[in-house]
């Protein structure tokens, strides 16, 4: 007795469809890029905006969550990209190369192209109409995903990075790319990007979200992130979701990672309405020590889920997540984590651990940690934790004379701390947490 | 007018009663040592004294200077001058001790309208006072208390309390947990910051650390009161013949 009970359609879902049945030809690509966006969108609308009773959505009902769609974003003007340029500041003077996306479509005049050796930038719309042969081999490939809002970005995508780094080389500066609304009227953007870092090749990658116009702002984003990181390389990636106070932002990255890297992500979430920041990853090769972090700093009635598959299928990985969150207000952090190790991925050392403080009483944190281990010889662990803050601490914090407010920012800065201090770039490292104390000096 | 005057002071914790009238006067300049059987209500007092939440006030009064000590929150209490060296000192992963120095320094400063500490200056002092007691520059960088031995956290605590120069340091069984070598190092630490300006009350329950911070008044607590008052030769009394007399008075 499992007949599919197909549910009516809601705005949302006909307006996705009529959106997608109007841009399919004006969209980027020929060919199997074509056939790949189709598909993507059958694939779509067969199951449609995922929601409760799906069990990876279950906290986050997109269906209920995303009550419309917001028309395509148009290219943007004068104006936007005037207003684009305050964007990226977060990361203070950090030196990095700029790369900006401008309501989803590359602006290259905004961006620092200046050639260097090992390092190809393109546009991915660019790659897309011509064919390009790297955006051909990898995109929609790298992690095959069943998830629906990697699906929707498939079928829309349009602009975004195609960035190449040839083995071998090190890449000076982090490369920052900018995604930013620049919120002239409502509009929804499908950005997808593709990096494939060579053979041990060395690059931090930098990416935010961010908002530039006036008021909350009344968008959406779907950003994917196709990441192929080769044998031996060394990457960084930081993904920083700061968002209007109204947009609803959905991200995946997917990456794929070779024999004996190093990889370290972190993910910094803390503006949005309603942010969904899906993290798709594999070992591909053997010995690859990694590390998967995140901070998510939520208050008033913000929603964000960081949902993370980690894919052991390869030998003698090493994998550490640490994810914390701060929750004041009505606010809700959800946290999916599932490690799968493979049967012949022996020798896996993966402990994932989550942990979320509670600054109010109706703030919610859920945590769903789940191991779905199939080979006999490993060390997979994990553990969650939810509560307020220590009231022993902060009396002795209190007892030395630092008034009640400025106590709690110490702990909660300390908290967040061991997560932010897996970062390698000490720069980066100190901008966050700075980000971090000017959150907690709002809320005071 | 004496520095802090407790008069009739009644305290309970989730409706048990803990204090029963304690009176205590301590002039400034002078070193008290509260002794008392376990249960008598000596780490009571310390917590009412800076302020900890969940110790209900029935009766009586704290004075500070005059002032009254049970309307002010825990910090305005250190801004004051009030400084309690914890029994059990707390682990606060993530917070450098230096940080946390710091900031509670300059957070009294501030409060009290004085000017806060230039790093250059603050280091000075934080390095020249760590090491009188013996702490290593690694200790002051490694987070407060974390991995600490327990005589490693209580020299901690002499060293926040020679930064931040309480006018009434409240050393709650500073000696407990620690060997000679450790407790005779936390009392140089203690009596170096005696002076004509500071006041101390020395709670513990063994004359042992008398020897080394030697006190001008000596009480013994029993049953939540002071039952008895005198010079220091009444620790060495109480060292020969036990608690049992006190209990049985205040009974």
């Amino acid at each position: 007795m499992s007949a599919e009970v197909r549910h009516m359609k809601t705005a949302a879902e006909l307006a996705l469809a009529e959106t997608y049945a109007a841009a399919k030809q004006k969209l980027p690509g020929k060919g199997p890029l074509a056939v790949l966006r189709e598909d993507a969108f059958r694939h779509f609308e067969a199951q449609g905006l995922p929601h409760r009773r799906v069990e990876e959505w279950k906290y986050t009902d997109l269906r209920a969550l995303m009550r419309d769609l917001k028309p395509l974003a148009s290219p943007p003007d004068a104006s936007a990209k005037a207003r684009a340029k305050t964007a990226g500041k977060i990361i203070g003077d950090v030196e990095c190369r700029r790369l900006m996306f401008v309501d989803g479509a590359f602006a290259s005049e905004l961006s620092d192209v200046t050639p260097e050796t090992g390092l190809a930038i393109a546009s991915m719309n660019q790659a897309l109409a011509k064919g390009d042969a790297l955006v051909g081999t990898h995109v929609g490939k790298v992690i095959e995903s069943k998830d629906a809002a990697v699906a929707l970005n498939t079928a829309l995508m349009g602009d975004g990075a195609v960035i190449r780094i040839a083995a071998g080389a090190s890449i000076a500066r982090p490369l920052h790319l900018i995604f930013v609304a620049t919120g002239g009227k409502p509009a929804s953007m499908f950005t997808r990007s593709l990096i494939v870092i060579e053979k041990g090749a060395r690059a931090m990658l930098i990416e935010s979200h961010e908002y530039a116009g006036a008021g909350s702002g009344d968008y959406q984003v779907n950003a994917a992130l196709e990441l192929v990181v080769g044998d031996e390389a060394h990457v960084d990636h930081v993904k920083i979701i700061a968002e209007g106070a109204g947009a609803l932002h959905v991200s995946s990255l997917m990456a794929s990672i070779g024999a004996r890297a190093r990889y370290n992500d972190f993910s910094f979430s803390i503006g949005g309405a309603v942010v969904r920041n899906q993290l798709f990853l594999r070992f591909d090769g053997e010995d690859t020590v990694a590390g998967i972090r995140g901070v998510c700093l939520l208050k008033g009635r913000q929603h964000a889920d960081t949902t993370l598959v980690l894919d052991h299928s390869a030998k003698g990985c090493q994998s550490r997540e640490l994810f914390k969150s701060v929750l004041d207000g009505e606010s809700r952090g959800i946290f999916q984590g599932k490690i799968i190790v493979r049967p012949h991925a022996q020798k896996t050392d993966g402990k994932m651990m989550t942990q979320a403080l509670l600054l109010s009483d109706t703030a919610e944190a859920d945590n769903k940690p789940e191991l779905e281990i199939f080979a006999d010889d490993v060390q997979c662990g994990h553990g969650a934790t939810a509560g307020a803050l220590d009231e022993d601490l902060l009396f002795y914090l209190k007892a030395r004379g630092i008034p009640p407010k400025e106590a709690e920012a110490l702990l909660i800065q300390a908290f967040i701390g061991e997560a932010v201090e897996g970062i390698e770039h000490a720069g980066l490292r100190e901008v966050l947490m700075e980000a971090a104390v000017a959150w907690l000096k709002a809320r005071a | 007018m004496a520095l802090l005057e407790v008069k009739n002071l009644h305290v309970e914790i989730g409706g048990k009663k803990i204090l029963n009238g304690l009176d205590l006067t301590v002039e400034k300049g002078t070193v008290h040592a509260i002794m008392g059987p376990n249960g008598s209500g000596k780490s009571t007092l310390a917590y009412v004294l800076a302020g900890k939440a969940g110790y209900e006030v029935t009766e009586g009064q704290i004075l500070f200077d005059g002032e009254d000590v049970l309307a002010m929150a825990p910090d305005e209490r250190a801004a004051k001058g009030i400084f309690l060296a914890f029994q059990y000192p707390m682990e606060i992963p993530g917070v450098a001790t230096m940080t946390f120095l710091r900031t509670a320094l300059n957070a009294q400063r501030k409060r009290r309208g004085e000017a806060e500490f230039s790093t250059p200056d603050f280091m000075k002092r934080v390095r020249d006072t760590a090491g009188h007691l013996g702490i290593e520059q690694d200790m002051l960088r490694r987070a407060v208390n974390v991995g600490f031995s327990g005589g490693e956290k209580k020299r901690n605590e002499i060293l926040q309390m020679a930064m931040l120069e309480p006018r009434l340091a409240v050393l709650d069984e500073t000696d407990s947990g620690l060997d000679i070598d450790a407790l005779k190092i936390v009392a140089d630490g203690v009596n170096r910051l005696r002076s004509p300006e500071r006041s101390m009350i020395v709670i513990t329950h063994y004359q042992r650390l008398l020897d080394y911070i030697v006190p001008d008044v000596v009480h013994v607590l029993s049953k939540g009161r002071v039952v008895k008052t005198g010079g220091k030769e009444l620790a060495l009394e109480l060292e020969a013949k036990g608690y049992a007399e006190f209990a049985d008075e205040a009974a």
